[in-house]
């Protein structure tokens, strides 16, 4: 496999402070990079569909950081149409295998994302009938839907949602109403301005009796002049953190009805005299919301938080700051200790994530055989694995991300950086698919449930039998190079993990979730719930570095980050581990020792280290990250083009101009 | 608590009635209409300070943050720096040709120190003052890319004149970075001059309404006399003449360290404010099946977040004050000459910075988290008050250089003990480490008898881990020194174990300021109050950090659990008083900008009210439906 033109060792103009780095490399950049997308095929496809998208200017972003909120929708709604005549163009299907990099690339900043949402929902809730009807008209973009579940004053707590939906048996219509403020829809995607359609979720009431929460499918906006229907307000909740793309809208509904035959009923009816039925299982729709959780993760998580490694490592080997040896050049400020302690457990933290990505998604295919075969046994675990990784993951790589703006200092903070953008798209993740808070403890009910279970010797599922097989002990390492030895960390995290539950005991032994107790011991909680996942996640690293083609010396650098990802995690939280002894001073000593060292040995793979995640200037949109560590010259350019250096403004005539020339009286 | 905090004048009635300063709500309008509102402001404030006789610094600084409802605004370096740096820097002849000038706005002026490529190593600035004794003139240049000034405020578009910091030749030399003043625009047309390109630098994350800058300058020439003299000199036939003493800048920098202390405060403090409020508010899920939703406050994870935030914004207020006090104690020996207090108040500033911002940096996104969704949307104001804040993590002083520098002087100081000497001041602990030398290893470990209930014995308590952290720190320090020839690289190869130490040793001073000033309180209610928040921020600053207090045998595994547990004993007792402890902080809703953290707690209403203006919704329908959609689904 040929390197690609934008990562050729010879092009000219490359920094020479790059240019070394990448010279030093102890493995094959090209190889890891086929390892990270599934063998080198994979890698060949994903570089045309990039190559494909990057040559077609419609896909262009590079003013982005210059625009408007309403230049930002627009340019949005622009190449979400541009890209359904791309597709046809190229012959690209939204179920063949290019549409994950063509999604990929595009990093969210496209418009109708929740029209797939809603494209899903029917498929998933809706009758076959019902299917029929719907798909094809928005598979033809003839409707574009949106998905209306979160309201003003109910987000998390489904069962409070306010909005109620009244079957009227002589019309054989449901009433839609927003009782009160609170009630209203708020956040629904593509909902403020683009959608007509929109699937609302409403408290069912069938002859004056509540059914719970129910979806609908219901017309918002005119087919023929896109406005409102009656009943209907709906408008965009205005500027957010990021985003600024994408219309999150508000709806309220008075009295709006529509036909019995728009409630999804895959899983349950109402007939034309009002019974109420339900039939089949509720659990794989059950799980289907659960895998989007860990749907999420890869490109909406953890591709942000490589970007951001992409451009802190590559802008710290280009930067110079102060002397480390008199008489010498200013130093990177990549050789700095300091800088390599707050990057380089990105860098491992990032592969780390994506080797447990790859490992969720194993197992849910695998769950997803069961359930197909009715078995269901595998369902708590999988809710479990996929709120608690959802949680970890996102909070990690949103204090990844972070991390790495901070550590690229004052430039930084300069949009043209890229990171304040990567930043907070991907802190949104802490919040959307459930808050973080919340899956935690989903996920320590489930330790807790499973604890009681193997205490009165039941089975448990195989990803917490560790939990039954505590043993006091010490750690047995003497000297730092011991803690190299996975067996010896992952035992430290095993230990530690299995303390957190077993903290909880008299939770446990009270027998369940007596609600005024298990609000005292939530704080424990959580952290038990991230012991688990913290511990899980060193153990798959450990278990795919073993797995790992000793060549081209893949295996060893894999090695090293595996080794620093677990060793920042026992410096970090040292507390934990030293509680009960498991680990003495002295060895936590030890532990730092070894984990500054490694920090030295990283530090020579890094740039290559970034470079094996194979991103193009274009996709990372920064003046400071790009491949050939032109920062300034590129920093000085983008400036240039700002709209505030482009247009007088008329701030100086109108301001300006009478205080300078004193004349402030007559303003 | 009110009167806790001071408030000089009342400037409601001056600014917030002022129909003058209204203006949409800002987050609706784009960079160069926010840009033009704060100029818009700026202008009528100078013109209504003028007015109304204000010329107390004080009072000023009331004004200005009520008009820019604590913004950023284009004149900042103007009023910030410039003027400053001409009173101290320039000699009385130079005064008198640039201060009322400057004054009076027909000079306004910006402080252009950093370049593109430089910031904190203020000796590699690249920027050449080269003197010409043939025409008595120094000739600026930006001689390659990276020594651009970057980023000083109000230089993009406002400014007409800088004082540009430069590497100064003369007579074939280099003597190191001086500070000029150079006319960067036409006074009249506000075009740059001959050999000057200046601009804005782009938008960032926040600060929109600052026009950061930069500035090129190519052989642009100004009189010798626009170098600022007061202590350096360059004389007419190029002779130059040495500064007296350096130390003097130090107070400059205390006192704007101790500012960005003073911000950490108020910026945490604005955050908790929405926070608390909003969770009051905020209804979720269940506790007690069948109940109504209980408010998300009562929930002990929210309040765990919250709370230890709530207490730190007080710890940080007290450590604010004590800063400023103590600069204002010392500056009058400054004057007189005596600087001995000056060094080890410079050192602990710059550690207090980096601490205070660091914490506040994350309690602010902390507070967002906490508000969920909602906390996202910029109606609640907590996304402005992170991006505003957070570059105080970099400028003045980039953190981790300043944990650096905090380091060095705890070094030093563990250093003289070493060699028999006392220390004074907030490092005398270390005095009692050479006591204990008599032991066998583990010095620091010495057991402190710590009651949990009890902010004095906590104090030792954190004061047993700086010095066992300080002491480690050297020794590790002295080991590298023992293996290698260079200083600097065995300063690098420990320097993870010096900031770990200087962050110790701020933890622990702002742990005995926040204890002491409890006895200060003579409200018996709000003294009482006070230490229970005192307790939370000790106790959960332990539980955070539980490593260091194990390891060095400060605390045992059941002191820790202990403390743990009293950590959640104390949410519940603050619990009750959480709202009225963040309407202290008094906050009009104008300064705090949050739908979410308004005072009547009308949140849902508001929002609605707020999100209808948004510009996406300023027609029923988007122009995007007839210029995209609609042709697509013809074409379809």
């Amino acid at each position: 496999l040929a390197a690609p033109p934008h990562r050729s060792l010879q092009s000219d103009g490359v920094n020479p402070d790059l240019a070394s780095e990448r010279l030093t490399a102890s493995f094959s950049v090209e190889k890891l990079t086929a390892r990270l997308d599934g063998g080198a095929e994979h890698t060949r496809m994903r570089r045309a569909i990039v190559e494909a998208i990057e040559s077609d200017p419609a896909f262009s972003r590079e003013n982005q950081y210059f625009q408007s909120q309403n230049e930002r929708y627009e340019a949005a709604v622009r190449r979400a149409v541009h890209l359904q005549k791309k597709m046809r163009e190229m012959g690209w299907t939204e179920n063949g295998p290019e549409i994950k990099y063509i999604y990929r690339w595009l990093s969210g900043d496209i418009a109708f994302l929740l029209h797939r949402v809603f494209m899903r929902s029917i498929s998933v809730l809706g009758s076959d009938k019902q299917v029929a009807k719907w798909i094809p008209l928005a598979t033809e973009h003839q409707i574009i839907g949106s998905y209306a579940q979160t309201e003003l004053g109910h987000g998390t707590y489904l069962q409070g949602l306010e909005t109620t939906a009244v079957f009227d048996i002589a019309t054989q219509e449901f009433l839609l109403n927003t009782p009160k403020i609170s009630a209203m829809k708020w956040w629904p995607g593509d909902m403020g301005r683009s959608a007509t359609h929109t699937v609302v979720f409403a408290q069912l009431y069938v002859h004056g009796k509540c059914y719970g929460v129910h979806p609908f499918i219901v017309q918002i906006r005119s087919l023929q002049d896109h406005s409102p229907r009656p009943g209907v307000t709906v408008g965009d909740i205005g500027p957010k953190m990021n985003f600024e793309h994408t219309d999150n809208g508000y709806l309220m509904l008075q009295n709006v009805r529509v036909p019995r035959e728009n409630m999804l009923s895959r899983f349950c009816e109402v007939q034309p005299d009002g019974t109420y039925v339900r039939w089949g299982s509720q659990k794989i729709n059950y799980f289907t919301m659960t895998t989007v959780r860990i749907s999420i993760l890869s490109d909406e998580v953890i591709l942000p938080l490589m970007k951001a490694c992409t451009i802190a490592i590559r802008y710290s080997a280009v930067r110079r700051q102060s002397k480390l040896k008199p008489g010498e050049q200013e130093a990177k400020i990549l050789d700095y200790q300091t800088q390599q302690q707050k990057l380089l457990p990105q860098l491992a933290a990032a592969y780390a994530f994506h080797f447990i990505n790859i490992y969720l998604h194993e197992l849910f295919d695998r769950g997803y055989q069961e359930i197909q075969g009715r078995n269901f046994d595998s369902l708590p675990e999988l809710h479990a694995f996929s709120s608690g990784f959802k949680a970890m993951v996102t909070q990690y790589c949103t204090s990844g991300v972070e991390i790495c703006l901070r550590a690229c200092g004052g430039h930084g903070y300069s949009l043209l950086s890229g990171l304040p953008s990567l930043y907070t798209r991907v802190l949104a993740s802490c919040i959307y698919e459930g808050e973080n808070t919340v899956l935690f403890l989903q996920t320590a009910r489930f330790l807790i449930k499973c604890f009681m279970a193997a205490s009165a010797g039941q089975p448990i599922p195989p990803s917490v039998t560790y939990l039954s097989s505590a043993k006091p002990g010490k750690c047995p390492a003497k000297d730092k190079l011991d803690f190299l030895s996975p067996d010896v960390y992952l035992k430290a995290y095993e230990q530690m993990a299995i303390r957190s539950v077993t903290k909880l005991q008299h939770l446990i032994q009270s027998g369940a979730e007596k609600h005024e107790a298990w609000n005292q011991c939530t704080v424990q909680l959580v952290k038990a719930a991230q012991a688990h996942c913290h511990y899980i996640t060193v153990k798959i690293f450990v278990e795919t570095v073993e797995k790992l083609d000793n060549k081209a010396g893949i295996q060893k650098v894999m090695k090293h980050l595996c080794d620093l990802f677990a060793l920042h995690g026992i410096f970090s939280n040292a507390g934990d581990f030293l509680y009960d002894g498991y680990l003495s001073g002295a060895q936590m000593d030890l532990v730092t020792a070894s984990y500054l060292d490694l920090l030295a040995v990283i530090r020579m793979d890094a740039v290559p280290l970034v470079d094996a995640f194979d991103f193009t200037d274009k996709s990372l949109n920064s003046a400071l990250g790009s491949y050939d560590g032109q920062v300034y010259q590129r920093l000085y350019e983008w400036a240039q083009k700002s709209p505030t250096n482009q247009q007088v403004s008329p701030a100086y005539g109108k301001y300006l101009k009478p205080l300078l020339q004193n004349r402030l009286s007559k303003l | 608590v009110r009167f806790l905090f001071s408030s000089a004048l009342s400037p409601e009635a001056l600014v917030i009635n002022d129909p003058d300063f209204q203006h949409e709500d800002l987050n609706f309008l784009s960079r160069s209409q926010r840009y033009e509102q704060a100029i818009r402001k700026s202008s009528l404030m100078v013109m209504k300070l003028r007015e109304h006789g204000i010329a107390d610094p004080d009072e000023i600084y009331w004004f200005k943050s009520f008009v820019h409802r604590g913004r950023p605004e284009p004149l900042d370096l103007h009023l910030g720096m410039f003027l400053p740096t001409l009173l101290t820097q320039a000699t009385p002849e130079q005064q008198d040709r640039f201060f009322m000038p400057a004054w009076n706005l027909e000079i306004i002026g910006t402080y252009a120190q950093t370049e593109m490529g430089h910031g904190t190593h203020l000796r590699g600035l690249e920027t050449t003052a080269t003197y010409d004794p043939a025409t008595q003139e120094f000739i600026l240049n930006s001689p390659t890319v990276t020594s651009i000034k970057w980023w000083p405020g109000g230089l993009g578009k406002t400014s007409n004149h800088a004082i540009v910091l430069a590497q100064l030749y003369t007579q074939g030399q280099c003597k190191g970075l001086h500070a000029f003043i150079v006319p960067i625009r036409q006074l009249g047309t506000h075009e740059p001059l001959p050999g000057i390109t200046v601009g804005d630098i782009g938008p960032k994350f926040g600060y929109d309404e600052m026009d950061n800058g930069y500035l090129k300058m190519d052989n642009f020439r100004i009189p010798r006399e626009n170098m600022l003299m007061k202590y350096a000199q360059v004389e007419p036939d190029g002779t130059y003449v040495k500064p007296l003493n350096d130390k003097l800048t130090y107070g400059t920098m205390v006192f704007i360290r101790s500012i960005i202390v003073g911000d950490s405060a108020r910026s945490l403090s604005r955050a908790c404010t929405i926070a608390i409020r909003y969770s009051a508010v905020r209804h979720q899920s269940e506790l007690k099946a069948g109940e109504p939703e209980p408010q998300i406050l009562d929930y002990q994870t929210q309040q765990y977040k919250l709370f230890p935030l709530l207490a730190t914004a007080y710890a940080f207020h007290f450590v604010g004050a004590y800063i400023k006090d103590t600069y204002r104690r010392i500056s009058g020996d400054i004057i007189e000459g005596d600087l001995s207090e000056l060094p080890e108040l410079h050192a602990l500033t710059a550690g207090l910075k980096a601490f205070t911002s660091w914490t506040a940096n994350a309690g602010i996104e902390e507070c967002r988290m906490a508000c969920g969704g909602h906390g996202y949307s910029r109606c609640s104001g907590l996304p402005d008050i992170y991006v505003t804040f957070t570059p105080s993590c970099t400028y003045e002083g980039e953190n981790t250089v300043m944990m650096l520098q905090t380091a060095r002087f705890l070094v030093k100081s563990y250093t003289q003990v070493s060699s028999g000497q006392r220390v004074t001041g907030m490092v005398s602990y270390l005095n009692d480490l050479s006591r204990q030398r008599i032991q066998p290893q583990h010095v620091a470990a010495r057991p402190v008898t710590v009651r949990i209930n009890d902010p004095i014995s906590l104090v030792e308590a954190y004061k047993a881990r700086a010095a066992r952290l300080v002491e480690a720190a050297a020794k590790n320090l002295q080991a590298e020194l023992n293996h290698r020839k260079s200083k600097e690289d065995a300063w690098n190869r420990t320097s993870v174990d010096l900031v770990r130490a200087s962050e110790a040793h701020c933890h622990y001073v702002i742990v005995k300021l926040f204890t002491a000033k409890l006895s200060e309180i003579s409200n018996a209610a709000v003294r009482a109050v006070m230490t229970e928040l005192c307790l939370l921020y000790a106790l959960y600053g332990i539980s955070k950090n539980t490593g260091d207090f194990l390891q060095a045998g400060i605390l045992t595994d059941t002191q820790v659990n202990q403390v743990n547990q009293h950590v959640k004993e104390l949410l519940a007792i603050i619990r009750p008083n959480a709202v009225a402890l963040v309407d202290s902080f008094d906050f009009h809703d104008v300064h705090l900008g949050s739908v979410l953290g308004r005072y009547d707690g009308n949140v849902y209403e508001n929002m609605f009210e707020w999100a209808k203006k948004s510009p996406l919704n300023k027609t029923e329908v988007h122009e995007s439906f007839h210029k995209h959609l609609k042709p697509m689904q013809a074409k379809l």
